[in-house]
């Protein structure tokens, strides 16, 4: 029994959610390799070599791996799939991309956004925008699972693997236009150990950026938005935290007028700590809130920015 | 250009979704359903290629099937789309709630059926929140696929598209026949006027089952248990922002 972690990177090294996925992956068996997909990518597969636990690093690349097309993933993983019993990979918008393209090709039903492994078969996963939770075991002899990084603790680093090149494949049918990053000195919003998420209540782009930006500045904290704040305009649609978004957990979410839709609650309600300020007594964030601040945000971010020194 | 568009009846997105006792399931008895709200930004999609509305040239599509597999008031899902602008239905009747390898290998031999250039479909649905059937299908049929759009443009053959993902926007060109899964933000779907409602009801629905298609449906995953997640209590309410630093320092979060 061996699994395959496809690893999430940003072209220089791999990101923690391929960390937490390792982790989730020695929780089904010991043998688990890295595959490192990209263009130019020697760097991460020697930083994947390094995970604690990781038995070896497949390095495999092309200009469609380089922008993660997923035909071209597809192409490349499934000649490796026949040595694994699973393949895993975070559920990002990569992940969530290619993954279920991978089982198809395999006749696999895939598992979607785990949150826990109960055994090598049977996992647990959300549903219903997380009002549920749902354990499913799978009858099939290969699995193709994503997994939410959030729910698991990253595996260290400290081991010495060894990286071994494959061959990447490329897409044919598909090609990469262009993209538009948004370029920021902040922590990336899944990744942050603190988050401030700004809501509607903040009434336009200007002022969002107004506010928030100078309060996650102070706090070194990456800056995350309601989905109502994001359909207004006030903020790119990649802030957007909620289970059609970014799904976050840090040790801090201060969120600021925010109602607190369900929606919503389902992309941070796993966070350790929630500070919730808004003026209405009654909003729903201050029913999961640890600290509710009932007061205008005008008047208590103010406030906060000078109580933090 | 044809344009192939499933859709999925599914529980409303203003209902909140409640377990059932015997944690078999989420209780679905007398509870409002409705069009999934991803799709429908796909069937709205459809019919400005249709009607050349926004940046899409007239006459981009020229006819919407639209296909959903379900119990038989998934008619009523399929009318909606119908009263939006589509052009006939198809619904493939299935009383249980068929797994997303299952529903792709259906839509595939639609696909093969209908031949369309375009599969166009919510990302996910509401109610599994797999967000797997239209990249299955994209490769059961050996398709390109363009998940996530937040704009698309048909030209010369090939569908560009926009896609939202981690950090910003990738803009990816596929060469037609593709599946296209659409994003929240790609448009906001219209109301149905009521002469288009009653035009609706004229328009074609054909029905088949299952069965007719000869295709493999059996889950392959067995759910054990459904349950509600752990519950996040209400805290204390602070008097002004210096306590809650003051809170926040003590908490460690600070």
């Amino acid at each position: 029994m061996a699994v395959l972690v496809i690893a999430d990177h940003d072209g220089k090294a791999v990101r923690d959610t391929t960390h937490k996925t390792v982790t989730a992956a020695l929780a089904i068996s010991g043998d688990v390799d890295v595959l490192v997909l990209g263009q130019g990518a020697q760097g991460v597969a020697d930083a994947a070599a390094k995970i604690t636990g990781v038995r070896k690093v497949l390095l495999a690349e092309s200009a469609g791996l380089g922008k993660m097309l997923a035909e071209a993933v597809e192409a490349t993983v499934l000649p490796l799939a026949a040595g694994y019993d699973a393949v895993l990979t975070p559920a990002n918008t990569d992940g969530k991309n290619f993954a279920p393209r991978i089982a198809a090709k395999l006749d696999t039903a895939p598992i979607s956004d785990i949150v826990e492994v109960v055994s090598a078969d049977t996992f647990v996963r959300p549903i219903y925008a997380g009002n549920a939770l749902e354990t499913v075991q799978s009858s099939d002899a290969k699995k193709v699972i994503t997994v939410r990084p959030t729910a698991f603790a990253a595996a260290a680093d400290g081991g010495s693997a060894k990286v071994e090149t494959v061959t990447g494949a490329d897409a044919s049918k598909t090609t990469f236009v262009s993209e538009e990053m948004v370029k920021s000195d902040r922590p990336e919003l899944g990744a942050a150990k603190i988050v401030v998420s700004g809501g509607r209540a903040l009434g336009s782009a200007e002022e969002f950026h107004a506010v928030m930006d100078p309060l996650a500045d102070k706090l070194g904290a990456a800056v995350g938005a309601s989905r109502a704040a994001v359909d207004a305009g006030y903020a790119p649609n990649d802030y957007q935290v909620g289970q059609t978004g970014k799904v976050v957990a840090p040790a801090l979410y201060i969120a600021i007028g925010i109602s607190g839709a369900i929606q919503h609650l389902a992309g941070m309600k796993d966070s350790k700590v929630i500070a919730a300020i808004n003026k209405d007594p009654d909003a729903p964030i201050f029913q999961i809130a640890d600290y509710g601040l009932v007061q205008d945000y005008k008047v208590a971010v103010p406030e906060l920015m000078k109580a933090l020194g | 250009m044809k344009v192939l568009v499933p859709v999925k009846r599914v529980i409303d997105s203003n209902v909140k979704a409640r377990v059932k006792a015997d944690q078999t399931g989420v209780d679905l008895a007398n509870v409002k359903m409705s069009m999934n709200p991803f799709d429908e930004i796909a069937v709205e999609e459809a019919v400005r290629m249709k009607e050349g509305k926004e940046h899409h040239a007239a006459g981009t599509a020229d006819e919407i099937v639209v296909v959903s597999i379900g119990v038989t008031q998934a008619q009523e899902t399929i009318r909606t789309a119908l009263a939006m602008g589509a052009d006939r239905g198809l619904l493939i009747q299935s009383d249980t709630d068929l797994e997303p390898l299952a529903v792709a290998k259906l839509l595939k031999a639609v696909v093969d059926e209908e031949k369309p250039d375009l599969v166009l479909l919510g990302k996910q649905s509401i109610d599994g929140d797999n967000n797997a059937v239209g990249q299955m299908l994209a490769a059961l049929l050996d398709w390109p696929q363009a998940t996530f759009a937040g704009k698309i443009v048909i030209e010369g053959g090939k569908a560009v598209v926009t896609r939202e993902v981690d950090g910003g926007l990738q803009t990816v060109s596929a060469a037609l026949p593709a599946v296209v899964s659409v994003d929240l933000r790609l448009n906001t779907p219209r109301y149905a006027s009521l002469p288009n409602i009653m035009k609706a009801k004229k328009k074609e629905i054909a029905v088949k089952a299952v069965a007719d298609y000869g295709v493999d449906t059996a889950p392959r995953l067995k759910v054990l248990k459904v349950a509600e997640p752990p519950k996040r209590s209400a805290g204390v309410k602070v008097a002004d922002a210096a306590e809650l630093v003051s809170k926040l320092k003590s908490a460690g979060v600070l």
